[in-house]
């Protein structure tokens, strides 16, 4: 379960076979329903989105009827030096801490996969718990953690709870990765006179270098994602960008949320294709 | 040698897991330990843990509770047994994630199916369509539904026009609920999707060449070899739910309480640090008993299989 | 058979580097005494065995007997629990597999996927910390000598079965190792390329004159490509030999039985004279057979004969193993008939060469007929159980 949970996160499919069509052709009942069904779930699913994005270029300030086209709230994104600012904490957190969660996490992985040790099964299980623990729980456990050692809330600490929410999510991806490593083109590398060191370099992380990134780019999406935990580990001068939108939701509906969300709607798309191009090159 | 052999060895583990394990365990573990520690503790004028250790807040929880048995079916259906203000609250959140989560399978298992059989193009191209909401900031999705949905959104503008009642759908449980499935709808699709791509359904056949009905072949030989996909899809869809708080405030309007929600108040809105941190491990429990006994039926069911 | 050791190999300006002489210790690769247990399994159980210099040797046995645990232990992947391993005379103890003269063709090849067939040939020159040029020159060579040179800028996986294999002799043989060690090297080729393959590789190791360590369970491919053969059973050693000491002097049942066909049939040694001993088989019949190791009078044994060494006649003659027997069935497979007989409550297979060319069914034997089956005592072997 950990390897095909943390694959479907990335979306990875193992190689796809083809499929006799004919029976796939015929339009029986079952297949109409199950047709209808998913249209209507990836309506559901686009609808508000997409009704979003348009709306982001009305010209109206409140309600949903449409007056004309503008890029105005856009404009204001740009000029706004609080949301510029909260997307450039957004940025560094989600870049210091995947760079954190990959190292510590693929580390891990290494350990717990080429070794058996004491204790072995009690670290498995503790490092599945923040994918089971809700993140309101290890949000308010983190706030009473930074408030009992005496840590001021900022960025410091939200890329600290980052790295250890992110982090198993890595370890799972590259465990899984390690699981499937050939292990005798390690060897084979020693065989032919390459040292440990020179064999991780040049055989071992080229290798894994794909999973990396995979779960490179999936502790940058957590991290960017992340509201619940972020909310109560921040300062006053270091929100990030899902911090500071539902700010300004609650305080009432600005036109630039809108626009805001239909950036970050086209952030996502940008790294689904990223992911994609990068999975069909490993494959080619 | 063989001494200093292991001493090696070792020493290199220990250098590989030492970062992460210091990470969790002072990041993650003591964290909800002090937080377990919190629960016990009673609070100072300003709602933050404070001496002497106290059974008070757990009290709390349990002091109201009365056998009341009742349904109703005032916005969806509601089963109760007991009264009890935070006994209401734990049920209702732990009933009310059970249904998204069901509802939410329901919905993605003919998705997943679907897609799993379309030819490869349209397979990769569904596949894409799942990923986008997917990796999207659940926030601004659950935003973009909320704004929907309002007395003045797109739906009921429309209705409007149409010279149509408009719905008053936002702020109600209903609305949780459609926020719910709505958020985590593609992290059901997804893994159930995975694990249907793996099929072979050369294996149905193989069943019902050996007798079995369709529904027992989907029972006893589906079932199980897909549970992996169903239990990981289940897991990531029923833990937020259970613990939400952007759903409940947008699409409840913090009226359709739930245990998240509430926990989270005691550290914003109404500060009380030990009481919250009671309400936080008392769900932290049942999530994890209800995760532990779902794993082993999903390992129970293959292993019946073998 | 040992190739001649001054110049081999016509390729590059200075051929391989064969050591001289003189410094040469006897042995190859010697395990002395070597055991190697993984938890409750003894996988290797007190080897003790040389393997010459240039010699292409071959370790056979069926699954699971300790080919794969021995030869991993020459190549350093996996350390003796107790004895010791020398390379060229050198105990090893705990040197690293990459301090080791010695390398490996794996049996799934293991060629990196991310490099290029140059890349991976190349790899372990690098290592040595050779120049460009000169790695460029070695590179092109051992693919030259693995018949690949149009090759050099595929990936592994843009390649069939065979050409990876050569692949992963190319990068061995690059190296110039002592030994080369491989581990079924040909078991994931299919039977004609297989055939082809082991003729090369045969070729190739006398061009190259570089000890060969060749692990396999096809009996027929150690007997047709080796010099000397190890036959491995549950971790040990049960024999050494040529080819021919092996297939013809097998000193216990279980070598007899692994390799080629045999009969055998129980008894119990009644005398033993000189070379020779006689043995009395239920039902009361006496054989009489070369005396092996360990065969005294009065011990339990077997006596071993080969089909094609046992005749079927119409009359008897003077063999001390004549006997009659029943024809149960027979089988014309072309360049011989093998028919198998009823010795009293023994079965014995007979391989009769066809000789001459006939199409009257007449001339074979037919199934419920009698006929005398008979066998030269030089012919068959008495092993002691
Ligand atoms: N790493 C290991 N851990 C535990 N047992 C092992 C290990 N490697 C080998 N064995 C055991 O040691 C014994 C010998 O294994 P080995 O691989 O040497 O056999 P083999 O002769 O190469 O067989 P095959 O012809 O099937 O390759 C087997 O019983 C095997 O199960
Ligand atoms: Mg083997």
């Amino acid at each position: 379960m950990a390897s095909d949970s943390t694959v479907v996160l990335l979306g990875e499919r193992s190689e796809i076979k083809p499929r006799p069509r004919g029976e796939a052709q015929r339009l029986s009942p079952g297949r109409f329903a199950l047709v209808t069904i998913t249209l209507f779930t990836f309506a559901f699913l686009y609808v508000p989105i997409v009704v979003l994005i348009v709306f982001s270029f009305n010209s109206a300030r409140t309600g949903a009827t449409w007056q004309s086209f503008t890029l105005q709230w856009y404009e204001r994104v740009f000029n706004n030096p609080r949301i510029l600012e909260a997307a450039a904490n957004s940025l560094i957190v989600a870049t210091l801490s995947t760079f954190g969660a990959v190292v510590i996490g693929t580390l891990m992985a290494m350990a717990m996969e080429r070794y058996r040790f004491r204790g072995q099964s009690a670290w498995d299980g503790l490092l599945y718990m923040p994918v089971i623990v809700p993140e309101i729980v290890m949000g308010i456990s983190l706030l009473i953690f930074f408030a009992a050692a005496n840590i001021s809330r900022g960025l410091l600490t939200l890329v600290i709870s980052h790295i250890a929410f992110c982090m198993p999510f890595v370890y799972l991806t590259m465990r899984a990765r390690l699981a499937d490593f050939d292990r005798s083109l390690e060897e084979a590398a020693q065989d032919l006179g390459a040292d440990e060191w020179v064999t991780f370099r040049r055989i071992t992380l080229p290798l894994l270098m794909p999973g990396i990134i995979s779960s490179a780019l999936l502790a940058f999406t957590l991290s960017l994602d992340d509201f619940v935990i972020s909310f109560f580990v921040t300062g006053v001068g270091s929100q990030t960008l899902p911090v500071y939108i539902w700010g300004q939701i609650r305080r009432g509906i600005t036109p630039e949320i809108n626009a805001i969300s239909a950036l970050m709607l086209v952030l996502s798309i940008v790294l689904v294709i990223v992911a994609q191009l990068i999975q069909r090159r490993q494959r080619a | 040698m063989i001494q200093a052999f292991r001493e090696r060895r070792s020493l290199r583990i220990f250098g590989l897991m030492g970062p992460g394990a210091f990470w969790l365990i002072v990041f993650f573990l003591i964290p909800l330990l002090i937080m377990a520690v919190i629960s016990f503790m009673s609070r100072d004028q300003f709602g933050f843990p404070a001496p002497p250790l106290t059974l008070e807040n757990y009290h709390d929880v349990i002091k109201d509770i009365r056998f009341n048995p009742s349904i109703s079916f005032e916005s969806g259906l509601n089963i109760r047994l007991f009264d009890g203000l935070y006994l209401e609250l734990f049920w209702r959140s732990v009933w009310l994630s059970l249904v998204s989560t069901l509802i939410t399978l329901l919905i993605a298992f003919p998705v997943a199916l679907f897609m799993s059989r379309l030819s490869r193009r349209y397979r990769n191209l569904a596949l894409f369509l799942v990923m986008i909401p997917f990796w999207t900031n659940f926030l601004v999705r659950t935003y973009a539904l909320q704004f929907m949905l309002r007395g003045n959104g797109p739906i009921n503008t429309a209705l409007r026009a149409l010279g149509l009642e408009p719905i008053d759908l936002l702020f109600t449980p209903t609305a949780v609920m459609i926020g719910l499935v709505y958020g985590n709808l593609p992290f059901m699709i997804l893994p159930l999707y995975t694990s249907l791509e793996k099929f072979d359904w050369t294996m149905i056949e193989a069943a019902h060449d050996l007798g079995a009905d369709t529904l027992r072949a989907f029972q006893r030989v589906m079932l199980p070899l897909i549970s992996p996909g169903l239990v990981a899809g289940s897991i990531l869809t029923f833990v937020p739910a259970i613990g939400s708080y952007i759903t409940v405030e947008l699409m409840g309007g913090g009226r359709t309480n739930m245990i998240g929600y509430t926990i989270a108040q005691q550290f914003s809105a109404s500060v009380n640090w030990p009481f919250g941190s009671a309400l936080a491990l008392l769900m932290m429990i049942i999530v994890t008993v209800a995760a532990v006994l779902y794993f082993r039926t999903g390992r129970g069911d293959q292993r019946a299989v073998l | 058979m040992v190739a001649t050791p001054d110049r081999i190999g016509g390729f590059g300006s200075e051929g391989w580097v064969i050591p001289e002489a003189g410094t040469l210790s006897e042995y190859a690769v010697e395990m002395r005494d070597v055991s190697k247990v993984f938890g409750d399994v003894v996988a290797v159980d007190h080897v003790s065995m040389g393997i010459r210099q240039q010699e292409f040797f071959a370790m056979l046995g069926p699954s699971g007997c300790g080919k794969t645990t021995s030869l991993r232990m020459i190549a350093g992947f996996e350390r003796p629990t107790s004895g010791e391993i020398y390379i060229d005379g050198k105990a090893m103890g705990s040197t690293p597999p990459f301090q080791r003269n010695v390398n490996t063709v794996f049996q799934s090849y293991a060629l990196f996927p991310h490099m290029t067939v140059e890349q991976n040939i190349s790899f372990g020159l690098e290592m040595k910390g050779l120049s460009r040029s000169e790695i460029k020159r070695r590179v092109g060579e051992a693919l030259e000598l693995v018949r690949l040179p149009q090759m050099a800028k595929r990936y592994p996986r843009q390649m069939s079965g065979g050409q990876q294999q050569r692949v992963a002799l190319a990068r061995a043989l690059v190296n110039r190792p002592k030994v080369l060690l491989l581990d079924e090297p040909l078991g994931a080729l299919d039977a004609k390329l297989r055939k082809e393959m082991q003729m090369e590789l045969k070729t190739l190791q006398r061009e190259v004159g570089i000890t060969f360590i060749f692990v396999t369970h096809d009996q027929e491919e150690a007997l047709t490509m080796s010099d000397r053969i190890a036959v491995f059973s549950k971790g040990k050693v049960l024999q050494i030999g040529t080819p021919l000491e092996i297939y013809e002097r097998p000193t216990t049942r279980f070598v007899a039985d692994f390799i080629g066909e045999t009969n055998f049939l129980e008894g119990t040694v009644q005398e033993v004279n000189g070379e020779f001993a006689s043995l009395i088989v239920d039902g009361g019949r006496r054989f009489v057979g070369r005396a092996m190791d360990g065969v005294r009078p009065g011990v339990t044994a077997v006596i071993s004969v080969r089909p094609e060494k046992v005749q079927l006649v119409e009359q008897p003659d003077s063999s001390p193993n004549c006997y009659e027997v029943q024809v149960r069935s027979i089988a014309y497979v072309g360049s011989d008939t093998r028919v198998i007989v009823m010795l009293g409550n023994n079965q014995l297979d007979v391989w009769e060469q066809n000789t001459i060319s006939t199409l009257d069914p007449n001339y074979f034997f037919k199934p419920g007929e009698t006929a005398w089956l008979t066998f030269k005592p030089e012919n068959a072997l008495v092993l002691a159980q």
